[in-house]
């Protein structure tokens, strides 16, 4: 008996190791990440909250964000850093939005004028920020902060002085002068959320808007494939390499600033659709930190972001934050869901950010 | 010599393993009073792993510990990190200068153990207000400075002493701890001219007189047979030969450390010989005129200079005098100026893909910094330019729209350069960064063979790599442009290097062209022109 259980000891060794290695690769504190997530969910139950609709919840949020934490990957490979200046693409997006409905599109039509508007504003401000980073080399995560921090101060003046006319977003009693919060209903609400939505008792999954992101992600997966894809990683990796290997590197760069503020633009156009406003003024402000911390929780570094980074963090980062105050507020029975939204995001945020890691050099 | 019974140090049966990979195993030796041991071997033979086991290094221990036992004076000790060694009177230079620049010699060498004077704010508020006793710093720092021998300025800062001169401030600091017994040196001659490695060398020998035993790791060979008693050969994690000084050669140790012939110089000249005379009268493949690189350390003044088609060029002279400037400049990764002529067409400076366009390749001396990918696998390393520049490894896909990365013939393509370059790896996904410095730099020739150059300069492809591989890389280097008919230009620092290697050797000084000289002339007139007398004023003397 005993020289079976010692058979059945040396064939479990292999296992062992495989699941060492399993838990080395995905990261200690994803997987301490996972299992609070995991136990926030049998927990829902217990204290009478739906199952279905707290992952409902998760998933919804898991699509709306999910587009702004890819906006990160490009900038990542090519060694710009985390995009703090992410709010430079959410105000292209924004004046896609809010010129697609000044000019009366509605349905599905509206969403992809949003699109189609938000994009050439997302490559010419994506340009003169990827030129202004590729005169900061090595502070580009500070000066990519203060870019979005005054591109939201300048757009908080814009929004009030631009000639937009459309009654649905105009301040009522002066008529001009966009509002702080605009209604998408009517013109592009969940037509990527409510897409080949599935229903099931309280779970619903918002196929439409994981699709949507399935595809970006994909089309980014590839382009990290191609030739020119490789040059970009080559230039996060070691810039002087590249250059060495006859890479423009400061145009492999610029693209790559594109390309994240060009995903920010999107980004916050699928998250409108899903939540159904449009929020201006100081609101882009509050977008980068969640999005850095996703992908950071998701196990990227500074000059290191994959695809499965992207998704898992987006997940676990959007499950805590749904998670954690729906749970906690039934266990202690007062309305606190706010404050400890703001103190569990924060607080992702911060630890997110103790985990930054840099490359070799 | 008293307690012969005991020896000061001893290593018994000592083994080391990083996660299951065995790099020490049943290490024997022992050390006596006053005793020079010359440690060499390959880099990777387990050296610097041995070192670390008996200076206590934190990595040592996070790593699991180490196997057997060492023995200080017949007493078995454990040093859990580096304080616990020097507290046992071992004392290590390292590689890298560990040094405060804006400091004197005197303040490095008794940095945070400065002799101190109590005064009525310290009997206050503490040790911490004490002030500093001068006088008593320079005496002690003078000491030691006398016990090895040298002359320093104790009063000098460090960032204007010569490199010599900072490794002797690194050994007083060393000597200056009360009761170093064991000093272990780490490559201290790599960085040092010959005249300062000689003045180390002798200083060496007066410390051994004064009953301090030395552990001295060294490449360069003669050195060993020069200072120390005994000599361990490390390979592949062992101890191959264990012998006194006395009874043993250079050839021999290199073989030793190698497990292998190391092909003899006579053979060597002879065959550069035959293949000088194939190449004469062959069409100059590239010119360079007047050229100019603005490389910081290295800068370039005036050269002009003609490259045969087929031939191996060696361009040597002293650090700082311009030789690694040429390659650098002609790159385009240093602002130049001048003109370069390449099979007839120009190429323009400054721009390092208009190079690589007309089949140019560089592997640079910046190996760490410029030669490599290093958080990337060997595969990207070694295929990157080839991909970027010739559009090779690469698939079409949606009628030649998109050019997708072939990860399959990269693989290939590495495992074809691997082989070839016997590239110590566990696989070809490995990172870069885990190889040693000898495989990462076969790794930056591999690069460069892969995208098939015409004209191939190699900047120090020798420096900071052990004998074997140095001799594989050399050896390559040749092959490639005998095989392959590619023009190569080396540069390095070795003269001897190049002259084994090159047909004909270009010495740079002050900037400019001092002369060319065919490999086969005797080392003298190469030494004149290193100092700057031209080849005329050389061939007169």
């Amino acid at each position: 008996m005993s020289e079976d259980k010692a058979v059945a000891m040396n064939n479990g060794n292999p296992v062992m190791e495989k699941i060492r290695g399993f838990i080395k690769s995905f990261g200690w504190p994803r997987l301490i990440i996972a299992l609070f997530l995991i136990s926030l969910f049998i927990a829902a139950p217990i204290v009478g909250v739906n199952f279905g609709s707290s992952l409902s919840n998760t998933l919804m949020r898991f699509g709306m964000n999910s587009v702004l934490v890819l906006a990160m990957v490009p900038m990542i490979h090519s060694g710009c850093g985390l995009n703090f200046g992410l709010p430079l693409g959410i105000i292209a997006g924004l004046l896609g939005a809010t010129l697609s409905i000044e000019s009366g599109f509605t349905g599905v039509p509206s969403f992809l004028m949003a699109m189609l508007y938000a994009t050439p504003f997302a490559v010419l401000l994506g340009y003169g920020y990827g030129v202004l980073l590729n005169k900061v080399k090595g502070g580009e995560m500070m000066i990519a902060t203060y870019v979005g921090f005054s591109s939201v101060s300048f757009m908080c003046l814009m929004w009030l002085l631009l000639p937009y006319k459309s009654p649905t977003m105009v301040w009522g009693f002066e008529g001009k002068g966009l509002r702080t919060t605009i209604s998408v209903d009517g013109f592009y609400k969940g037509v990527l959320s409510d897409f080949l939505k599935i229903d099931i008792g309280h779970l619903s999954i918002p196929t439409g808007m994981i699709l949507f992101f399935a595809i970006l992600a994909f089309v980014m997966w590839a382009f990290l494939h191609t030739k020119t894809g490789t040059a970009m990683t080559a230039v996060g990796s070691n810039p002087t390499f590249a250059k060495a290997g006859g890479i423009n590197v400061d145009k492999i760069r610029i693209l790559s600033v594109v390309m994240s503020t060009w995903l920010g633009a999107i980004g916050i156009l699928v998250y409108e659709q899903a939540f159904g406003f449009i929020q201006l003024y100081m609101s882009p402000f509050n977008m980068a930190l969640p999005a850095v911390s996703a992908i950071l929780i998701g196990g990227a570094s500074v000059n290191k972001a994959s695809i499965p980074n992207v998704i898992i963090g987006t997940f676990l980062f959007q499950g805590i934050v749904t998670m954690t105050p729906s749970v906690m507020n039934s266990i202690i029975h007062t309305d606190m869901s706010e404050v400890i939204r703001i103190i569990v995001s924060n607080g992702m945020i911060l630890y997110a950010l103790t985990r930054k890691t840099e490359a070799t050099r | 010599m008293g307690n012969e019974a005991a020896p000061l140090l001893e290593m018994r049966n000592v083994s080391k393993e990083f996660f299951g990979n065995k790099v020490l195993s049943d290490i024997n030796f022992t050390m006596k009073k006053g005793e020079v041991i010359g440690l060499v071997g390959e880099n990777g033979a387990g050296k610097s792993t041995l070192m670390k086991i008996l200076f206590g290094m934190d990595v040592i221990k996070a790593t699991g510990g180490y196997g057997g036992d060492v023995l200080i004076d017949g007493q078995k000790v454990i040093f859990n990190t580096p304080f616990d060694a020097i507290n046992a009177g071992i004392g290590m230079v390292h590689q890298e200068f560990s040094l405060i620049p804006g400091f004197t010699a005197t303040e490095n060498i008794l940095l945070n153990r400065e002799p101190q004077k109590h005064h009525f704010l310290s009997e206050i508020f503490g040790e911490r207000l004490n002030l500093l006793d001068r006088p008593e710093m320079s005496r002690q720092s003078e000491a030691a400075i006398k016990k090895l021998g040298v002359e320093i300025d104790p009063d000098m800062m460090i960032n204007q002493m010569p490199v010599g001169h900072k490794q002797f401030t690194e050994i007083a600091r060393e000597l200056s701890k009360t009761g170093t017994r064991i000093l272990i040196l780490d490559e201290p001659t790599a960085v040092l001219t010959e005249h300062e490695a000689e003045a180390l060398l002798a200083a060496i020998k007066r410390l051994s007189e004064q009953g301090i035993a030395i552990i001295f790791i060294t490449h360069r060979l003669h050195e060993i047979l020069t200072v120390c008693d005994q000599v361990l050969v490390m390979r592949d994690g062992l101890i191959v030969k264990d012998v006194p000084a006395g009874e043993t050669n250079v050839a021999q140790i290199a073989k030793w450390m190698v497990g292998r012939d190391v092909k003899s110089d006579a053979d060597e000249s002879r065959e550069k010989a035959a293949h000088l005379l194939k190449e004469e009268g062959k069409p100059v493949v590239m010119s360079i005129k007047r050229l100019w690189v603005d490389m910081p350390g290295e800068t370039v003044r005036d050269v002009s200079l003609d490259v045969n088609d087929g031939e191996i060029l060696g361009i040597g002279g002293l650090a700082g005098q311009g030789k690694l400037g040429i390659p650098n400049g002609v790159m385009g990764l240093y602002p130049a100026g001048g003109h370069v002529v390449f099979n007839g067409k120009e190429i323009k400076l400054n721009s390092p893909r208009e190079c690589l366009d007309a089949d140019l390749a560089f592997v640079s001396e910046d190996r760490r910094g410029v030669g490599l990918l290093l958080d990337e696998t060997l595969e990207w390393n070694i295929a990157f330019p080839a991909m970027q520049i010739h559009s090779k490894f690469l698939k079409k896909r949606l009628g030649g729209l998109v050019k997708w990365r072939d990860d399959k013939a990269i693989a290939n393509v590495t495992k074809k350069y691997v082989d070839m370059l016997e590239i110590k790896c566990t696989n070809t996904k490995q990172d870069a960064k885990e190889l040693s410095g000898g495989n990462q730099q076969k790794v930056c020739l591999a690069k460069a063979f892969a995208l098939e150059p015409k004209f191939l300069f190699v900047s120090e492809p020798t420096r900071g790599i052990d004998v074997g591989a140095k001799a594989l890389v050399l050896q390559s280097l040749k092959k490639f442009n005998r095989e392959s008919g590619v023009t190569v230009v080396m540069i390095s620092s070795e003269l001897e290097e190049l002259r084994q290697t090159c047909d004909r050797v270009a010495i740079i000084a002050n900037g400019v062209v001092s002369g060319i000289l065919p490999a086969t002339a005797p080392s003298e007139d190469f030494g004149l022109l290193m100092v700057g007398h031209k080849a005329e004023e050389a061939s007169n003397e």
